[in-house]
């Protein structure tokens, strides 16, 4: 018998459903099978990945803290996607909207007031579409990928903020550590509960604002055309120009409002690593959510619970590292591969016909 | 009856707080790198073990390896404070304000830091005068090299790091005034990768020493590959290079992480600040292979006077790379200057960030 791979002529509905749960179904198996050959518990092992960091309030405010900035950054590269934009530099934008966002409080410490947040995070957003906007002019201007050069901007982000904080902005009582000084109190985003602070409640209104900007608006359609058709996008008046430059910046100012709001809501200072590839990480949030502004924040919760998991599993079990890592691997892996059967089925080709269809072949 | 009945009463009161006491104490770890890095992380986790081998069932440990320095750090120490543990190490620079701010939080969990310089009640601080074993190596350097140029790859430009180079080729000038070293700052702790790559390319501009403040075997794997010499960093690495290395400054937290739990289960721990050389058996040189007798008990020698404190690694005249006297003939360089030391001692082949 020989299985093969048919496109559907439409999008299952049923599968759109049923491929998140075969998922989770193939991830449990997986995961226990895993747990098991490795001497742990399996169920004991599952329950300390998945639900032991849901059923207290402190776990559950981490989870937020940490899907915050996937969230954001990753409902900007939904919509930089749906655009054909392939804006792999979120990282980049991130830091240097952290270092942008900086400015102040690291510069001129003594300015206070209640202004003073709001010019923080909008420096932040600027200084990501700041950095978008390179490589949006090269595409535009001269036709280079996007792809290439928004993540080589990435490595010059990190050097940019690696010489800032152990050069001109190192803190002057930091025995040459390198790290800024502490943000002073009004520049700091207040907190919600616990680490998580109010950089939520602003990415949440992001979300609402892109779900209804792709899905409610033209100019949200005009993006979907062009990402889909660009001639077609051209026939109906959209200038593919305007769109790439808009999708690259608003995707370049939520992951620098990512970073800014990382930086003064969580950390409270610029050092040299202030993120762990939340820029990239929001990649597959982005996917994972389908490029829907929604889906988006359930995949960043979703992501933000498999580290918090496989933090808890090497505290509460001993597994390594590197194991919480393969696991985390196969949730993607299984998420991805399933959501296959979404735009194709399974056809079971009995083996004389299958024989019969070699023959036939060259 | 009565009487039994009061002996009784006496035991049972007896029992209750004996039973507290029999809880083990929960001693926690927070690694920056995986703990098979086989140099800095290793030797903290060797500590770590070093505890349940001292202690047995009076406690217990826990720890978590590869945590980014930045917005993950609190979350991994906070877990550690509500999980109950009584003493968190958190073993890197990087891990300072995160550790500070979860502290102020759970006044009645220890916390101890290592190489940072804040402290507080219940957060105190640790680190090792690597710079003794340094200058050994610095010197051996100087003798075994024929192309009087050492390679060094260097992590981050930070007082600690800086200290140990200047050390290196002060140890190294004293034997050869005209000493070359060079410098590849790969800005990671552990990235065997980009390390070996640093090591490549020392040696292919004439270093046949090469030496490290990262934390894998590469570099030294590297000498041996090209067949150049080397030093091991953090523990010993003789077994990634055996032909290749000479020896390698070992870093030992066992005695300090057992004095410190002691103090734990003893209640009488105290904040403070430690910093520990060979005279503490903090550092300690990996026996010397591969080199002549001489050469080697030279070292052994060396090894001894700075234990001893007849001799300090940073003692006078030292100049800076502009010439202008740092500390003066006969004079030794005080603790104050040795934690802030951002400038590099004349013939350093780099520049600092300023």
């Amino acid at each position: 018998m020989r299985i093969e791979l048919r496109q559907r002529t439409e999008d299952s509905r049923l599968m759109v459903w049923l491929s998140p749960l075969l998922a989770l179904a193939l991830t449990f198996v997986f995961g226990a099978v895993l747990f098991a050959a490795l001497g742990h518990d399996p169920l004991r092992a599952l329950y300390v990945y998945f639900v032991k960091p849901l059923t207290d309030a402190w776990s559950l405010e981490e989870i937020v803290v940490k899907a915050t900035p996937l969230a954001l950054i990753g409902v900007g590269l939904a919509l930089a996607f749906r655009t054909n934009v392939w804006n792999i530099g979120a990282e980049g934008q991130y830091t240097v909207g952290a270092v942008c966002g900086s400015i102040l409080p690291v510069m001129l410490p003594e300015v206070q007031g209640p202004l003073l947040l709001p010019a923080v995070l909008v420096c932040g957003v600027l200084g990501g579409m700041a950095w978008a906007a390179i490589p949006a002019f090269f595409r535009v201007r001269f036709g280079s990928s996007e792809i290439l050069t928004s993540l080589m901007l990435v490595y010059v982000a990190q050097l940019l903020l690696d010489w800032l904080v152990r050069g001109p902005w190192r803190d002057p009582e930091g025995y040459n550590f390198p790290e800024s000084r502490l943000f002073e109190a009004d520049a700091v985003i207040p907190a919600l509960a616990g680490r998580m602070h109010f950089g939520t409640v602003i990415a949440l209104l992001a979300v609402a604002a892109l779900a209804i900007l792709l899905g409610r608006t033209l100019k949200g359609f005009e993006f979907r055309v062009i990402g889909a058709a660009p001639r077609a996008g051209a026939f109906a008046g959209f200038s593919e120009r305007g769109s790439i430059m808009a999708a690259l910046t608003i995707s370049g100012g939520l992951a620098g409002l990512a970073g800014i709001a990382e930086v003064s809501g969580t950390i409270g200072q610029l050092h040299p690593s202030i993120s762990p590839g939340y820029g990239f990480t929001a990649i597959i949030a982005a996917f994972l959510g389908r490029l829907n502004p929604v889906g988006v924040v359930f995949a960043s919760l979703l992501l933000a619970l498999t580290y918090i998991g496989g933090e808890s599993a090497q505290v509460a079990l001993g597994i390594s590292d590197k194991i919480a890592r393969v696991f985390q691997g196969a949730i993607l892996i299984f998420v991805l591969a399933c959501d296959v059967f979404i735009r194709y089925r399974l056809h079971f080709l009995p083996a004389r016909r299958a024989a019969a269809r070699a023959e036939d072949a060259p | 009856m009565l009487r039994a009945t009061i002996l009784a009463a006496f035991a049972m009161a007896l029992a209750l707080p004996a039973a507290r006491a029999d809880d083990p104490v929960k001693a926690a770890f927070v690694y920056v790198g995986p703990i098979g890095d086989h140099g800095w992380t290793y030797q903290h986790d060797q500590g770590r073990l070093a505890i349940e081998e001292a202690f047995g069932d009076r406690v217990e440990t826990l720890y978590v390896e590869n945590v980014a320095e930045g917005p993950d750090a609190e979350r991994a120490i906070e877990r550690f404070a509500r999980e109950g543990a009584d003493i968190v190490f958190t073993t890197s620079f990087g891990f300072m304000n995160p550790t500070v701010k979860v502290a102020k939080r759970f006044p009645d969990v220890k916390f101890e830091h290592a190489t940072g310089y804040k402290r507080a009640d219940n957060v105190a601080t640790y680190s090792a005068r690597f710079y003794e074993g340094r200058y050994i190596i610095g010197q051996i350097a100087a003798k075994m090299s024929k192309s009087g140029v050492a390679g060094y790859v260097a992590s981050f430009p930070i007082p600690e790091v800086v200290r140990g180079i200047n050390s290196f080729l002060l140890g190294a000038q004293s034997v050869n005034p005209d000493f070359k070293l060079k410098i590849v700052w790969v800005n990671t702790w552990f990235d065997p990768g980009k390390e070996a790559d640093a090591a490549k390319a020392l040696i292919d501009q004439g270093a046949d020493i090469m030496t490290q403040h990262t934390d894998s075997p590469a570099p030294v794997q590297i000498a041996g590959e090209r067949g150049v010499h080397g030093f091991g960093q953090a523990s010993d690495m003789d077994a990634f290079a055996p032909a290749a290395h000479y020896t390698a400054i070992i870093d030992d937290w066992s005695a300090y992480y057992i004095s410190r739990v002691q103090a734990v289960l003893d209640g009488t721990w105290k904040s403070g600040d430690v910093w520990g050389g060979f005279a503490e058996d903090m550092v300690v040189m990996a026996p010397y292979t591969d080199l002549p007798e001489d050469v080697a008990a030279d070292a052994a020698a060396m090894e001894a006077k700075i234990r001893s404190g007849e001799f300090h690694p940073f003692t006078g005249p030292i100049h800076d790379q502009e010439g202008t006297l740092r500390v003066a003939e006969g004079e030794r360089a005080d603790d104050g200057m040795l934690l802030g030391m951002d400038w590099y001692v004349k013939g350093v082949d780099d520049k600092l960030p300023q």
